[in-house]
């Protein structure tokens, strides 16, 4: 059943095929077909599950920094009502599994590495009973003998370069401040985050033999079970993940954690199935942070405002031995000229829970900063904030060299100020003020590495004339459901209405997952390579070249010979397996997808609070393979990118490293009235080096500098420049202007 | 309390509530009834992804323990429609995508459902500028009411889309003079 088109894509697929179908529904703006069950309650999301026979866990916390179990009084809980087992296996995760790890990550649950590490599980007849003996169970601790200090910034903290990140060198950045027109050399920082799906981890885990059922909310389920079974030392063969609805994602799914590990475990034990359920504030204190950030940014800039240096150096922290650093300059790399550059990631090691993936890792954080710094540039050049990015914009990537595969920026800047009415903003702050409100403008830069993961899946042409696409790639929210299906239909002629489109089982081939934005344009690939496989079997009875085929509606046709699906198939279903593989196209080109976003901000003239009025976000990702997702996808990173500007940021005790913050009531994700009606502009592009479909990642583009435009807005409003997100009120009102004070 | 038979009326079946005082509506809901469609996103009644209309109005299930409810009467998201027959309100949210994981959404609705009747009631917010007028359902209020729904996704301008079409669409929900 393997197709024969080589895996890799190693040379960009020119022949655009998908624009070369008839049926005419990629693109389209059709709803999710999973979408009734979603508003019904009828789609059954990892918990949910009424396996027979099934007992509850939870999971016990360690309430020290760092140290080890001496004592765990097992007796006192075992003995309470409905109690069956506490468990404190030696195969249990201490910290979460890195996205695409593929491998088990720190066991041992008798180390603690951080505060509220898990520690046990204790497992019952029912949750009420589980909860109970969970906070009854009493646990005795022995200190760290050599503790790791709390604050990245504590002298104690080691500072090490992490090992897959190397930094870039230019010229020398030095001699280009001091040879520059206009420089600015400025420190910012941005807090740790959290991913906050709305869905909390868990886990429901079976065994039936010596093979394990999990029931889950992950986001890449062919590394989940290698990691699972890595966990447990069996093969990952012996290994199923069901997960076919999964309440968000954000990076916090992306790898296995506590609560999956420990159900299995207890099941295994027991003999029963049992389901583990995070509670909110456990997933806040023991899945993936975000690392904060402290960031230098310089710009140097000759008179004419061209970037002949650039600098961006940041520090994040992570635990020791931990190998993700948040890859805070990725998108500097290659965004903006400046021959003279120097370009640094450092992690310092400190006792806080495991940082990773968050969405948008890099960029969410990076460019919100090198977007603020770009406007202290602009105003200092006395250029116009849109103009000085244009003039900006390499022909080449700095030092490498190497081409860009396509590049909507200046497009996207060009449409969406004419969207939000850029030409009425005032260049210098203080100038707009509406009763009680200072009113700004501000805009940023969106960029994102585009990135392909290996992927395969199974596309299956019925005799009935419907097709089937299966995969094990996952739907956390992302719309594969509505755009596998949108493919399947265009490459094999079929309305979206005959196509179904079945996800997030393991014992279904393996796609990308979910994360990185990879999940479209690689899984998608795989899909649209099994319906080339399919039409060239077709093309073959028709007695044609597969590419030669129209097919609309079912009705297959070459010149004069024409004929129904149903009638070539003759009774036979047709499969076929596509896969694709990222090749040479990702080291020929440098592939991104870009946008810029434009707010316009009220700065509250006495209490300073910042209230987003309008916001515009433009961008440009390849083929659109659903307008409407799409269009989604990027609404959900400006929100995102509103949080991070003005709510969202994770507090830490210095004393001990806890999370002070740590549930939804504390940790200020927005809320509606956070959130104004916001402008998406979809830029029709086509990339043939990103992937076949010539589509590029969309996913997380939506927060990749939008905050930069929020706090760019706040300055034209009302003159503070904070250079520390998020900009909450304490920053901005001791240096707000006179309020009594109209502008001239 | 006699909880053996203590019954409340869910979704139009009474439902004997359970034995364990310590059971949340929500866990209730969820776990002995199987109505999953009731999200549990923070068990604190900080998400509002549990949202259901008690007698009518909205709230929190998870704040709110089951035997609390004998003799109410419960609506949860089963109630309102089905996926081969959604209710008009169901039907604007897949239209104008007002979801995307879709965990948030049952809560939303519920929400919505309630809100839109608190509207056309006359009940005021922080948002209405004049309590002696009805409030209109204009985006502010709209989302001002809403603001008790979380969507980590960011569907928000989407919902409000749904919600304003909804609305539209019926003319008792567009808040008359009073």
């Amino acid at each position: 059943m393997r197709m024969t088109l080589a895996d890799m894509y190693n040379t960009p697929d020119e022949r655009n095929l998908l624009d070369t179908m008839k049926q005419g529904i990629i693109g389209k703006p059709l709803d999710r077909p999973e979408g009734p069950l979603k508003v019904t309650g009828t789609a059954t999301y990892s918990a949910e599950y009424k396996l027979d026979g099934c007992v509850e866990g939870v999971l016990v916390l360690a309430d020290i920094p760092q140290g080890t179990v001496s004592t765990i009084h097992r007796d006192d809980v075992v003995a309470m009502p409905g109690v069956l087992a506490v468990l404190a296996d030696e195969a249990m995760v201490r910290r979460s599994t890195q996205g695409t790890s593929g491998k088990a990550p720190a066991q041992d649950v008798q180390t603690v590495d951080y505060f509220a590490q898990p520690v046990a599980l204790v497992v019952a007849e029912t949750f009420e009973q589980a909860r109970e003996a969970a906070l009854a169970l009493k646990i005795e601790y022995e200190g760290a003998g050599n503790p790791v200090p709390f604050d990245p910034e504590s002298a104690d903290a080691e500072v090490e370069t992490p090992s897959d990140s190397k930094p870039v060198k230019g010229g020398d950045l030095e001699q280009a401040m001091r040879d520059a027109a206009f420089a600015i050399d400025v420190d910012y920082d941005t807090p740790g985050h959290a991913s906050a799906a709305m869905e909390p981890h868990a886990t429901i885990a079976e065994w039936q033999d010596d093979r394990l059922i999990l029931r889950g909310s992950y986001q890449m389920l062919a590394f989940n079970v290698k990691e699972i079974a890595d966990c447990l030392s069996i093969s990952p063969k012996k290994v199923r993940i069901i997960a076919p609805y999964v309440g968000g994602g954000f990076g916090s799914k992306l790898g296995i954690t506590h609560e999956a590990v420990a159900a299995a475990i207890a099941a295994k034990e027991l003999g029963r199935p049992v389901r583990v359920v995070m509670t909110r504030q456990q997933v806040f204190q023991t899945v993936m942070r975000r690392s904060e950030t402290r960031q230098r940014v310089r710009l140097a800039a000759d008179a004419a405002g061209k970037l002949i240096g650039l600098g961006h150096e940041a520090l994040v922290s992570n635990l020791p031995d931990e190998d993700f650093a948040e890859p805070v300059t990725q998108a500097t790399e290659f965004l903006y000229g400046g021959e003279n550059r120097l370009l640094k990631v450092e992690v310092a090691r400190i006792c806080r829970m495991t940082a990773g993936s968050v969405r948008a890792p890099g960029e969410a954080v990076g460019m919100q900063v090198l977007e603020a710094a770009m406007d202290e540039l602009a105003e200092k050049a006395g250029l116009d904030p849109v103009e000085l990015r244009k003039r900006n914009l390499p022909a080449k990537v700095p030092v490498e060299g190497t081409p860009y595969s396509s590049r909507m920026l200046v497009e996207a800047l060009e449409q969406g100020a004419a969207q939000l009415g850029w030409d009425r903003r005032k260049p210098s702050p203080c100038q707009t003020r509406e009763g009680d409100w200072w009113i700004g403008m501000g805009v940023a830069s969106a960029a994102r590495v585009n990135v392909m993961i290996p992927a395969e899946a199974r596309v299956t042409l019925n005799a009935d004339g419907t097709a089937l696409v299966e995969t094990d790639q996952t739907d956390i929210g992302t719309g594969t459901y509505a755009i596998l299906g949108q493919i399947a239909g265009e490459m094999l002629g079929l309305p979206i209405s005959k196509v179904r489109v079945v996800l997030g089982d393991t014992s279904l081939p393996a796609g990308a997952g979910s994360g990185g934005s990879f999940g479209a344009i690689s899984t998608g690939s795989a899909v649209m390579r099994a319906c080339e496989a399919i039409r060239k079997k077709l093309g073959k009875k028709l007695g044609c070249e597969g590419d030669a085929l129209e097919i609309t509606d079912g009705m297959a046709s070459h010149g004069e010979k024409q004929c129904s699906l149903i009638d070539l198939l003759d009774g036979e279903d047709m499969a076929e397996i596509g896969s694709i593989k990222p090749g040479k196209t990702f080291k020929d080109f440098s592939q991104a997808s870009y946008g810029a976003f434009f707010a316009e901000v009220g700065v509250h003239a006495f209490t300073g609070e910042v209230r987003v009025r309008r916001m515009t976000g433009a961008f440009g990702f390849g083929r659109v393979l659903n307008a409407k997702t799409a269009r989604s996808q990027c609404l959900g990173g400006m929100v995102w990118g509103i949080g991070s500007a003005l709510t969202e940021e994770l507090a830490f005790d210095m004393r001990d490293g806890h999370l002070v913050n740590h549930d939804l009531a504390e940790y200020h994700v927005p809320v509606h009235a956070d959130v104004p009606a916001l402008d998406v502009i979809l830029l029709e592009e086509r990339d043939a080096a990103a992937s076949p479909l010539q589509a590029k990642g969309v996913g997380e583009l939506g927060i990749c500098g939008a905050a930069g435009a929020i706090a760019n807005a706040v300055y034209n409003a009302c003159g503070v420049r904070v250079r520390s997100f998020p900009l909450t009120l304490d920053k901005i009102i001791p240096h707000l202007p006179d309020p009594f004070v109209s502008p001239a | 309390m006699g909880s053996s038979i203590a019954v409340a009326i869910v979704n139009g079946v009474p439902k004997p509530l359970p034995s364990d005082p310590r059971r949340t509506l929500l866990d209730w809901l969820r776990e002995d009834l199987a109505l999953t469609g009731t999200k549990k996103g923070c068990d604190h009644g900080q998400c509002g992804a549990c949202t259901v209309l008690v007698e009518g109005r909205r709230i929190n299930s998870c704040l709110s323990l089951a035997q609390l409810h004998e003799s109410d009467t419960i609506e949860t998201i089963e109630s309102i429609g089905s996926a081969d027959n959604l209710s008009a309100l169901q039907k604007a949210f897949v239209t104008h995508d007002g979801f995307q994981c879709g965990y948030c959404t049952p809560g939303q609705i519920c929400s919505a459902k309630a809100m839109m009747q608190e509207l056309a009631e006359g009940w005021a917010s922080a948002q209405t500028q004049d309590l002696t007028e009805r409030p209109l359902p204009t985006p502010e209020e709209l989302r001002e009411r809403m603001s008790g729904n979380l969507c980590r996704c960011g569907a928000y301008s989407n919902i409000i889309a749904a919600l304003e079409d909804v609305i539209a669409s019926d003319a008792s929900l567009q808040g008359a003079q009073a």
